[in-house]
């Protein structure tokens, strides 16, 4: 069963050059437990799309339409105090930066014990010795001393395994990384990662995993949703996709993947890249997003924009040449 | 951090040097001879010479500096010219109305501008944070005792709620004691709330777009502890800054409002010391004042430590 069910989400900006349509009519669903990335270039909307859902998006001047079901409930009709009672206990979320999204006057242990004693009612004592417990479940060493320092006492990777203890805390249904390993060292990212993949494992949790990092979403994501000018371009499994990416945009973000030792090898001299430029979100768009962008645009991808197609096995694209382009490559 | 405030305290000393030699200096050059104005119209040159010679007048600058400083030094500020009596004395009557008269406004500024700023801050851009911020040009812009006499005529000749004027010690009662602070400390701060809220405004804008404040909301805080706990320590440090500053404020509107007021504090002291070139007494409260300063400014940068765990002596 969905745990998360997205419909026709929309998320505007009112600005003085129109509206912004960062993300416009977005659908998508996450099962229980399952783990979806949502890959795309910056200015895609998912970032947005992530603030969506925990309606972080300042309103006014964002507007969100479309409807979020979590678990039954429609996220967009709750109030502003139950919507709060759902933030950081059943959806929660980790950031991109670990250095800026801790506070730097507040202690470690506060900063986890917070969730702890508005969502679950627990006692300062208690609260704080289930922060230990969190900060030892995240591998973060002498947890009862690390408990009670700053974050300017720790380093990048130990913040965002901070950030982690802090988002799990609760127990949450699902977790939402926005780039949580994109701002780390590589070798900590895969540190990082693995932690992600344990701490699901133990608590079950979904992720939704934004990135645009294709070899992270090859490793941890089970599902891959393609994000291109505020809208879904592309849906398969992970192997799926990366085996036989149907949309141009998705063959191009794989193309423009730096394979290790390719220059040795000399099959390759200079990376793939993906001609011109995201369009202007403030200006309506006829026809399909990508064809000022795509080599295969013809008049009428030009004129018509393409639905969400059947492209293969639980694997959809809006292409008027999806088939083709698959075969193509 | 004890080593640290004790060598902050020895590095006063130089500075309270330098103004002790402004002090005295600043005096001996204006103009007025104060031999002439202690002997009065209708004394002879020959008086006038003698007067100079018994307070000193006649010596050397630098001896005359010299001995005011040992004297200081030793707990003698000096005897005022014209009553007579030790200045250490005739200070130390004055400073409990001053005293009281600054911890009133400090408190009452605390109280009103961080809040008016935060929800400022809050609400920026929004009808509320315009009324406030439109406040704060017009206390900024109105003088100390333009505000006085206005609430004096509204609260206590019309309304009768509070006194006209005059001071009672605390020693009397705490009600008598701050009815009488009220309306000279709401004058006071006018301008000094202007200025708190301002800068905590600003403060709270810019610690508000941090990626922090977008972090404690996704973990379900309300907005209550989101800025009060999160976004105000963190803004804490340019407003612990400026409130401290104000503090030479209130010193310099603390003349004008005991004027307004009939305060019988260290300000009307100083109206009445310039005005009878009563030197002993203005270098007194102007090495107190100093001195006061110097003090706070100390106790501000204890206060960082206190509020921004990143900074450390």
């Amino acid at each position: 069963m969905a745990l998360l069910e997205v419909e026709n989400l929309q998320t505007h900006f009112r600005t003085p050059g129109g509206i912004n349509r960062a993300v416009d009519g977005v659908s998508f669903h996450v099962n229980e437990g399952e783990t979806l990335a949502i890959v795309g270039e910056s200015g895609c909307g998912k970032s947005v799309t992530s603030m969506s859902l925990m309606r972080l998006v300042p309103e006014p001047p964002g507007r969100i339409a479309g409807s979020i079901r979590f678990a039954g409930k429609d996220l967009l009709k709750l109030s502003d105090r139950e919507m709060r009672a759902i933030r950081g206990n059943d959806i929660s979320m980790i950031f991109q930066e670990p250095m800026t999204s801790l506070n730097p006057v507040l202690t470690v242990g506060r900063q986890i014990r917070e969730t702890l004693m508005i969502h679950q009612g627990l006692d300062k004592q208690a609260a704080e010795a289930h922060a230990v417990e969190m900060l030892t479940l995240v591998g973060i060493p002498e947890p009862k001393r690390r408990v009670r320092e700053y974050p300017h006492q720790l380093s990048g990777g130990m913040r965002q395994r901070v950030m982690i203890a802090v988002a799990l805390a609760c127990n949450p249904k699902l977790l939402i990384a926005d780039e949580p390993t994109t701002a780390l060292d590589v070798t900590i990212q895969a540190q990082i990662l693995k932690l992600m993949l344990d701490l699901k494992h133990r608590v079950g949790a979904a992720i939704i995993l934004i990135t645009h990092d294709l070899g992270v979403v090859a490793e941890i994501a089970e599902r891959v949703m393609v994000m291109y000018a505020g809208r879904k371009v592309e849906e398969a499994p992970v192997a799926e996709l990366f085996r036989s990416p149907r949309h141009p945009y998705t063959q191009g973000l794989l193309g423009a993947v730096p394979r290790l030792g390719s220059s040795l090898a000399g099959t390759a001299t200079r990376l793939a890249e993906i001609p011109g430029q995201v369009p202007d979100l403030r200006k309506p768009i006829t026809g399909c997003v990508f064809a000022g962008r795509c080599a295969l645009a013809t008049d009428l991808c030009r004129q018509y924009a393409p639905g969400l197609e059947e492209k293969g096995p639980r694997h959809i694209a809006a292409c008027h040449y999806a088939a083709k382009g698959a075969v193509a490559a | 951090m004890l080593s640290y405030i004790l060598r902050r305290i020895v590095a006063t000393l130089p500075v309270m040097a330098i103004v002790a030699l402004f002090v005295f200096s600043l005096l001996y050059i204006a103009p007025g001879d104060p031999a002439v104005v202690i002997a009065g119209d209708q004394a002879s040159p020959e008086d006038v010479e003698r007067i100079r010679q018994s307070l000193g007048l006649d010596r050397p600058f630098l001896i005359q500096f010299g001995s005011w400083v040992w004297r200081i030094l030793h707990g003698d500020l000096g005897t005022s010219i014209f009553t007579n009596l030790p200045v250490s004395a005739m200070i130390g009557q004055r400073l409990g109305p001053t005293l009281s008269l600054m911890i009133v406004t400090l408190l009452l500024t605390i109280v009103v501008a961080v809040p008016l700023g935060v929800v400022a801050a809050w609400k920026a851009g929004s009808l509320i944070d315009r009324v406030i911020m439109g406040f704060a040009v017009f206390g900024f812009s109105l003088p100390v005792f333009v505000v006085g006499y206005m609430l004096a005529y509204i609260f206590a000749l019309e309304l009768e709620w509070l006194p006209v004027q005059g001071y009672t010690p605390l020693t009397q009662g705490f009600w008598p004691w701050l009815e009488n602070l009220i309306l000279p400390a709401v004058a006071l701060g006018c301008v000094y709330i202007a200025l708190v809220a301002r800068i905590t405004r600003a403060a709270m804008l810019e610690v508000l777009q941090q990626d922090y404040i977008r972090t404690a909301k996704a973990k379900g805080l309300g907005q209550g502890g989101i800025l009060f706990i999160h976004a105000l320590k963190n803004a804490s440090v340019p407003i612990v800054t400026v409130i401290g500053i104000g503090i030479a404020l209130l010193i310099g509107g603390a003349v004008v409002t005991e004027s307004v007021f009939a305060i019988p504090g260290l300000g009307r002291l100083t109206i009445d010391a310039i005005l009878r070139r009563d030197y002993p007494v203005i270098q007194g409260i102007v090495l107190l004042f100093s001195f006061v300063y110097v003090l706070v400014n100390l106790m501000i940068d204890v206060t960082y430590t206190l509020v921004d765990p990143r900074i450390r002596y």
